[in-house]
């Protein structure tokens, strides 16, 4: 062991208590620390969890970012150009040859895709009407790109290739209309078409408004109601990796020209609100380790003070004063790194029994979990922030113990 | 062990003064002018206040003069960073104080090879065993393991000589050495140092107000107020 390792532990250990009770406060600091980011990240990542398995990861819509540039632009682009009473051209809505353009998503790697078709549509059971969004789908494609199949309590995805003429509804809609399995429901497109669909599926999200506002029919049926016939007018894509979904979101715009947004796009302000919550949280938990960095001061600095006749007798000796900054910085990192492992060992058993409590707010079905967790990125960061707050409540009485004169000390023992 | 006596003065200073800053100047020594050879044991006398102790903290590089020039094994030091007088220090003297200046925590062999442990030229195992030499050669043999408060006055001021030997310095200079020893311990203090200087050759300047510690030294620097009395002076 290093001289200096072996005097900064003799220093420790002639103060046993002092350095217990600020190694304690590094520890629960550390746990704590631990304790709240697990929490908060924990319900950072369950709430994105649900938002990526609610949401596609990336949605195509047939819209473009930006205008396209008129041709005379296009062709004078560094001159100035003045056009005068320009009028959007009415074009037939939908991704234009469509199925190529799925082809060519379809070759990116790790990218599940399906074609939709969006539309309005308005439901009339027992002389009651309801507008609702309603979206052609391939049934075995959609399976690959959302969660529906799982939210299913009744009927299956497939059950629309069966029946052609079938539909399926959400649970809030068929609990509001007191709609059954089997019922008939007149549905209008606005193309002015009506069609009596049979449900054939009842899902259940958990978000009421798309419970009750959302229906689902055959790609095909819904083309020739809204009379688009070999139409979509958006791509609905999974990604193996939800976290790469701008990137691919702008992949897939620079590849077929259409709006590609991505969950993290379109959930924006949520995302920004997440992050200021992180913010705030770790200001506080490191405040805590900032609190108990000064106990840290405290014992070097009453260390320094005591020692400060061991000091003039090192120096005398031929220690320098970066040598004495040294032990007493070495002091710090002791107490830090002790206090980090002593307090990722209680935050582990924090986020552990925080892991385990259930609760069951008022109207959930199943008791929820605390979610919690585990990652080792928040671990290191504790003892890193940990470790860096102690050495730097060590620097200023090491400051001081290098700066003492062996002479003065000498003088005033003689 | 160091060799015979090289000719020329091992620790040269002249014209040294030190100056206190302050409201009312303090002047702790005043041009002085010393020598001391290899092998030879100087004594440092004077009154109480007369500066004694500020001259060899002087001349131990733990204080820098106002004015004047020190040479150390014929080195000058006057424009020496910290640094390089912590360095000269650590491998060209050793310090032996009134109060024994052991560090508590630590046992009789850790204090003494703590010199050996910062300048870190032998390996642990020639070190460990340079500092039970030193410690033997002064009687303390079986004593290796005691911390300071487990060692009379006598073997704790032994125990800093030892420690002061560590890395076999030019010079050992000693600030009352014994003022805080019985007088038979004082007498095995003052005989260890004189026969550092007679059989190792090393440099002995020591500070001290006692006639009997005086008598062993082969030369006397009397100060008053500051300044270096003329040989032969008594106060």
């Amino acid at each position: 062991m290093k001289v200096l390792t072996r005097i900064a532990l003799s220093h420790l250990l002639s103060r046993r208590r002092q350095t217990l009770v600020s190694l304690s406060g590094i520890v629960l600091g550390v746990g704590f620390f631990l304790g709240v980011s697990s929490l908060m990240r924990g319900s950072e990542r369950d709430f994105i969890a649900r938002l990526i398995d609610t949401q596609p990861h990336v949605t195509v819509s047939d819209e473009f970012r930006t205008n396209p540039l008129q041709p005379a632009e296009r062709l004078y682009g560094a001159g100035a150009v003045e056009l005068r009473n320009v009028k959007p051209r009415t074009e037939t809505r939908g991704i234009r040859q469509y199925k190529q353009k799925l082809a060519l998503i379809e070759r990116l790697p790790g990218v599940r895709v399906a074609p939709v078709l969006v539309g309005q549509g308005i439901i009339t059971f027992a002389g009651r009407d309801v507008g609702v969004t309603l979206s052609g789908i391939i049934p075995e494609r959609m399976r690959g790109v959302s969660t529906i199949e799982e939210d299913m309590q009744e009927g299956r995805l497939e059950d629309l290739d069966a029946n052609p003429n079938g539909i399926i509804i959400g649970r809030e809609l068929a609990n509001r209309y007191g709609i059954d399995m089997g019922d008939n429901l007149a549905v209008a497109a606005p193309s002015g078409q009506v069609r009596v669909l049979k449900v054939v599926g009842i899902f259940r999200t958990g978000n009421q408004s798309y419970d009750e506002g959302q229906a689902f029919a055959a790609l095909k049926r819904v083309q020739a109601m809204m009379d688009r016939p070999n139409v979509a007018n958006s791509f609905v894509l999974q990604l193996d990796d939800p976290m790469q979904a701008r990137q691919a979101a702008a992949r897939i715009e620079a590849l077929i020209g259409y709006k590609a947004v991505s969950w993290q796009e379109a959930n924006e302000d949520i995302t920004s609100v997440l992050k200021v919550r992180n913010i705030i949280m770790y200001s506080v938990v490191s405040a805590i380790l900032v609190v108990a960095s000064f106990g840290i001061y405290n014992v070097i600095s009453t260390v320094v003070l005591e020692k400060t006749r061991d000091i003039a007798i090192l120096k005398s000796i031929g220690f320098n004063a970066r040598d004495i900054r040294r032990i007493f910085l070495t002091e710090g990192l002791i107490l830090g790194a002790l206090g980090s492992v002593a307090g990722c060992a209680l935050g582990w058993v924090i986020i552990y029994g925080l892991g385990k409590i259930t609760l069951k707010p008022p109207g959930a079905v199943e008791p929820i979990q605390m979610p919690v967790y585990w990652g080792a990125d928040q671990f290191v960061l504790a003892a890193a922030f940990a470790i860096l707050s102690a050495v730097g409540a060590a620097y200023l009485p090491a400051r001081k113990g290098g700066r003492v004169q062996p002479v003065d000390i000498l003088r005033g023992a003689a | 062990m160091r060799q015979a006596a090289a000719p020329g003065p091992v620790l040269r200073a002249e014209n040294l003064s030190r100056v206190l800053e302050g409201e009312v100047a303090a002047v702790l020594v005043r041009e002085a002018s010393v020598e001391v050879h290899p092998g030879e044991m100087v004594a440092i006398m004077g009154p109480s206040g007369s500066g004694k102790s500020s001259l060899l903290y002087l001349l131990g590089l733990l204080d820098r003069p106002t004015t004047g020039t020190i040479w150390l094994g014929g080195e000058d030091t006057s424009g020496f960073t910290d640094d390089q007088m912590a360095r000269i220090r650590l491998e060209k003297l050793g310090f032996v104080f009134q109060f024994h200046f052991l560090l508590p925590e630590f046992t009789a062999l850790d204090n003494v090879m703590l010199p050996m442990r910062r300048l870190g030229r032998l390996p642990e195992d020639e070190q460990r065993e340079r500092a039970r030499r030193l410690l033997a050669e002064l009687g303390l043999e079986g004593h290796e393991h005691k911390r300071p408060g487990q060692l009379s006055g006598g073997q704790r001021q032994r125990v800093a000589i030892a420690r002061a030997q560590a890395n076999d310095p030019l010079v050992i200079l000693a600030d009352e050495p014994t003022g805080a020893l019985d007088s038979h311990s004082s007498l095995v203090v003052r005989d260890t140092l004189k026969r550092l200087a007679t059989e190792q050759g090393r440099a002995i300047i020591a500070v001290t107000h006692e006639p009997r510690f005086a008598e062993a030294a082969d030369r006397i620097i009397t100060i008053v107020d500051g300044m270096v009395q003329p040989e032969g002076t008594t106060f």
